[in-house]
């Protein structure tokens, strides 16, 4: 039996605790946390015996590794060394598993043939869908394979607090987080991994400053286009013999060039759209740890092998059946890829690219990684994606086609700055739960690509 | 007896006891988290390369804190 | 630092993180700790690769369960979000609360860094304060010993009330002893009696005035002390919690708008 006058009702409770937590003038939470962290004090000082009181190995290795002297010069070091593994270290198996691939290819060719499938069912499935895959897995998988881990070793360690501690100023300054310098680091692996880590930024604010800022550090599958390009239009140009270190001060430069752009636009982003005070900081600089290596290796390994594998299959396969059909119909006697590309053209040429690139842009869509083979695809007309045997070869082709070093600068401009890749944006829907910050995070990169290209060009132009 | 400070103003490698806390809503929520409440000793370590933020010892646990907040909490010097 | 371990694999299974909890077969164990005690560590180590991730619903939170068995027993262990309180400060507080809270897993597991027992212990206190059935695991004590720390496991268990364990998750060291509290609390041969927690004289006396109304209105499924607690602390998101899990307090039903209104009036204080 119910006896509704004997109840106390949720209002009056309400009222009771309103009443006590205004009587201690809104600090109630002061005392709450106060009792319970004395608590702890209390029990830590009956069961905790402290031998000697030595200063931990910890602040010696801080002393070293976030120090005002030494600090950076580790930091870049560092994260330099684990760029020259990724790229030097993932060359060896690139080429081992692109071989497996395409002996496959032979023999599903064969296959094809012996049961006399019809010529475009063949094209759309070998010559599309299978070389794209095959295409994406070799290109991806090793320096995913190799970057990731390393990164998960210095997460392990504990480092990469300190790197977030070093940099923070910067970040700052700018409107936004240390942690950002962090997220921008996995945006070199993959930019969507990237924005995923941005959830280790606990303000809502900063943590969207740093989604919407990630595409500008290239990430793995844009790296080969910046590396060739910038080994065969501007380190030859100079010197033969010094191509190697210019090629190299090139990609770093662009580097720093995203880098600086992610900055400008973090502090543009919060000087208007994102208006508002830089929040805490607050982050702790765990103890160092020895890693579990195998561990790493085994998890990281897995855990990426996986992401290509699913990326392939989702993004790459559709990507790669429709440039085969763009490449392969015909409207009157050229192919549509080629009348796209005759229509983009006075758009490319504005911003010192062609139509072609655009379109080797866009059709890249899905995944950064097939923009190069489809433009190789689209001037050589034949149809099907394919990587030219040797630089020198994929340099005369170019020249063929009128490019300049403006031309490969502009191409190299754009692929750091253009809109994120398929899976990128999706990452960012997802993590934003909007399609008007997806829509900015398209539209803002692609801004800033026609407009850092069109100028460029035009001062180089007018110069000449 | 000492005058209070600010956090920001301790120098790196003494030691002070934390007096009262400025901050209000969510950043005071916070501190209190970590454990800064009146009477925790709290110790300077040492500063980012660039000035700020700093790293300080509170509760066993070594914590940065930008110099925004580390202005929101008064100590008292050891 | 949750940078590349799981938040950026793939999501294997992204919507499907409810768990069957009417399943008398399976044991849910939450485990939960500050960041950076090797918490995940002990997650792999506890499910190996048995292991599924994916967002909790309807956040950016990543969610990752495993299961294992043990004597015969399944269980399924809920890794959740690392937070040093349960305070409802930000998302994760929240999730994690939540999940001790309302989903009232059989048993959870709070990892300690013992190194860093007393800021570690202030995360423990709060979540013995929501449910009784605590496994306490001081974990990395090889690096408490190289630190020149002494733990003494028996005098913290007396203190807390509840079973403590000590490991060494990277080695393997402890887990089996781990599993085998774990299975007696489970099975109800422990029964963990958290040592209540004492508040300033005007709390305790609020509190002594609205608890025994609010176990009438709040039944057994939750702890009425506890949340008397975090009402007088004015939390309203765990008001806005308990009107999402209505239909688990029949006797709170007729009193949902009030809970409703105050949720939604009170809303811009939680994180102002």
């Amino acid at each position: 039996m119910e006896k509704p006058s004997n109840q106390t009702s949720l209002a009056e409770i309400l009222e009771i605790t309103e009443a006590t937590r205004s009587q201690n003038s809104n600090y109630i939470r002061d005392s709450i946390v106060e009792s319970i962290y004395q608590h702890a004090e209390q029990i830590t000082n009956i069961v905790v015996k402290q031998k000697e009181l030595n200063k931990c190995p910890d602040r010696k290795l801080d002393d070293i590794l976030t120090s005002p002297w030494l600090g950076y010069p580790l930091m870049l070091l560092l994260l330099g060394f684990i760029f020259w593994l990724t790229i030097i270290g993932a060359n060896y198996p690139s080429q081992i598993i692109a071989k497996f691939l395409f002996t496959i290819e032979s023999q599903l060719t064969g296959l094809f043939m012996r049961f006399h499938a019809p010529h475009w069912l063949y094209g759309l499935l070998i010559l599309g869908i299978y070389r794209c895959l095959a295409w994406v897995i070799s290109v991806m998988l090793p320096p995913m394979a190799i970057f990731f881990p390393c990164f998960t070793l210095l997460e392990d360690l504990g480092y990469l607090p300190r790197v977030a501690f070093n940099v923070d100023r910067l970040f700052k300054k700018v409107g936004a987080h240390g942690k950002q310098a962090l997220t921008m680091s996995m945006g070199f692996g993959c930019n969507a991994a990237g924005i995923t880590a941005c959830r280790i930024i606990e303000s809502p604010r900063e943590r969207l400053i740093a989604i919407l800022t990630n595409n500008f550090v290239p990430c793995n599958g844009r790296f080969p286009t910046l590396i060739s390009l910038a080994i065969i239009f501007m380190g030859g140009a100079v010197f033969k013999t010094s191509s190697t270190a210019i090629a190299t001060a090139v990609v770093v430069g662009l580097i720093l060039l995203g880098i600086s752009i992610t900055l400008f636009t973090s502090w543009l982003l919060s000087k208007t759209i994102l208006r508002g005070i830089p929040s805490s900081f607050t982050m702790e600089l765990p103890s160092y740890r020895k890693p579990q290596i195998g561990k790493i290796l085994i998890r990281s390994l897995l855990d990426r092998t996986l992401f290509v594998l699913g990326r392939a299959i989702v993004v790459a396969a559709p990507a790669g059946a429709m440039i085969w059909a763009l490449a392969n119909i015909h409207i009157g006697d050229t192919s549509i890829v080629t009348h796209i590309g005759q229509f983009l053209n006075p758009l490319g040429h504005a911003v010192g690219l062609d139509g072609f690139i655009l379109l080797a842009f866009i059709l890249g869509f899905p995944a950064n990684e097939i923009v190069l083979p489809i433009l190789i695809m689209c001037y050589l007309s034949s149809g099907t994606m394919l990587e030219l045997k040797s630089l020198t070869a994929m340099r005369d082709l170019f020249v063929q086609h009128g490019w300049t070093w403006l031309t490969a600068l502009n191409m190299m401009l754009f692929s750091l700055l253009h809109f994120p890749c398929g899976t990128a944006l999706w990452t960012i829907r997802k993590e934003t739960g909007s399609s008007k910050w997806t829509l900015l995070a398209f539209l803002m990169p692609t801004a800033i690509a026609f407009s850092v290209c069109f100028i460029t060009t035009q001062i180089i132009r007018l110069l000449r | 007896m000492e005058h209070e400070l600010h956090l920001c103003d301790l120098p790196v490698g003494s030691i002070g006891k934390v007096t009262r806390l400025l901050a209000i809503g969510l950043p005071r929520r916070r501190m209190l988290d970590l454990g800064l409440i009146p009477g925790t000793k709290i110790e300077c370590v040492r500063r980012s390369p660039l000035g700020d933020p700093t790293a300080f010892h509170i509760r066993g646990a070594i914590i940065a804190l930008r110099y925004e907040e580390s202005q929101q909490i008064l100590i008292k010097p050891l | 630092m949750k940078l590349t371990h799981r938040s950026s694999e793939k999501k294997v299974n992204g919507r499907n993180n409810n768990i069957d909890f009417s399943d008398p077969n399976i044991k849910i164990i939450a485990l939960a700790g500050n960041p950076n005690t090797g918490k995940s560590t002990v997650f792999n180590s506890l499910t190996g690769l048995n292991q599924h991730t994916g967002n909790w619903a309807g956040k950016t939170v990543t969610h990752a369960k495993g299961s294992f068995y043990y004597r015969n027993q399944h269980y399924v262990l809920v890794d959740l979000p690392g937070t040093y309180s349960l305070l409802a400060n930000s998302v994760e507080e929240q999730v994690a609360r939540d999940f001790i809270c309302f989903n009232q897993p059989h048993a959870t597991i709070v990892v300690l860094d013992a190194t860093c027992l007393e800021r570690n212990l202030n995360l423990a206190l709060q979540i013995m304060e929501i449910t009784p059935h605590v496994i306490i695991c001081i974990n990395l004590l090889d690096e408490a010993q190289r630190k020149g720390y002494f733990i003494d496991l028996n005098s913290l268990n007396i203190q807390l009330g509840v079973p403590v364990v000590g490991t060494i998750a990277r080695e393997g060291k402890g887990l089996e002893h781990l599993k085998d509290i774990t299975y007696q609390v489970v099975n109800n041969l422990i029964t963990p009696k958290p040592a209540k927690l004492i508040y300033s004289s005007d709390i305790e006396r609020t509190l002594e005035k609205i608890t025994p109304q609010l176990e009438k209105l709040l039944g057994e499924r939750i702890n009425a002390r506890w949340v008397g607690l975090r009402l007088i602390d004015g939390d309203q998101s765990l008001l806005n919690a308990i009107y999402e899990h209505i239909d688990t307090f029949p006797e709170l039903k007729k009193e949902s708008e009030v809970l409703k209104h105050y949720g939604e009036t009170k809303q811009s204080n939680i994180l102002g």
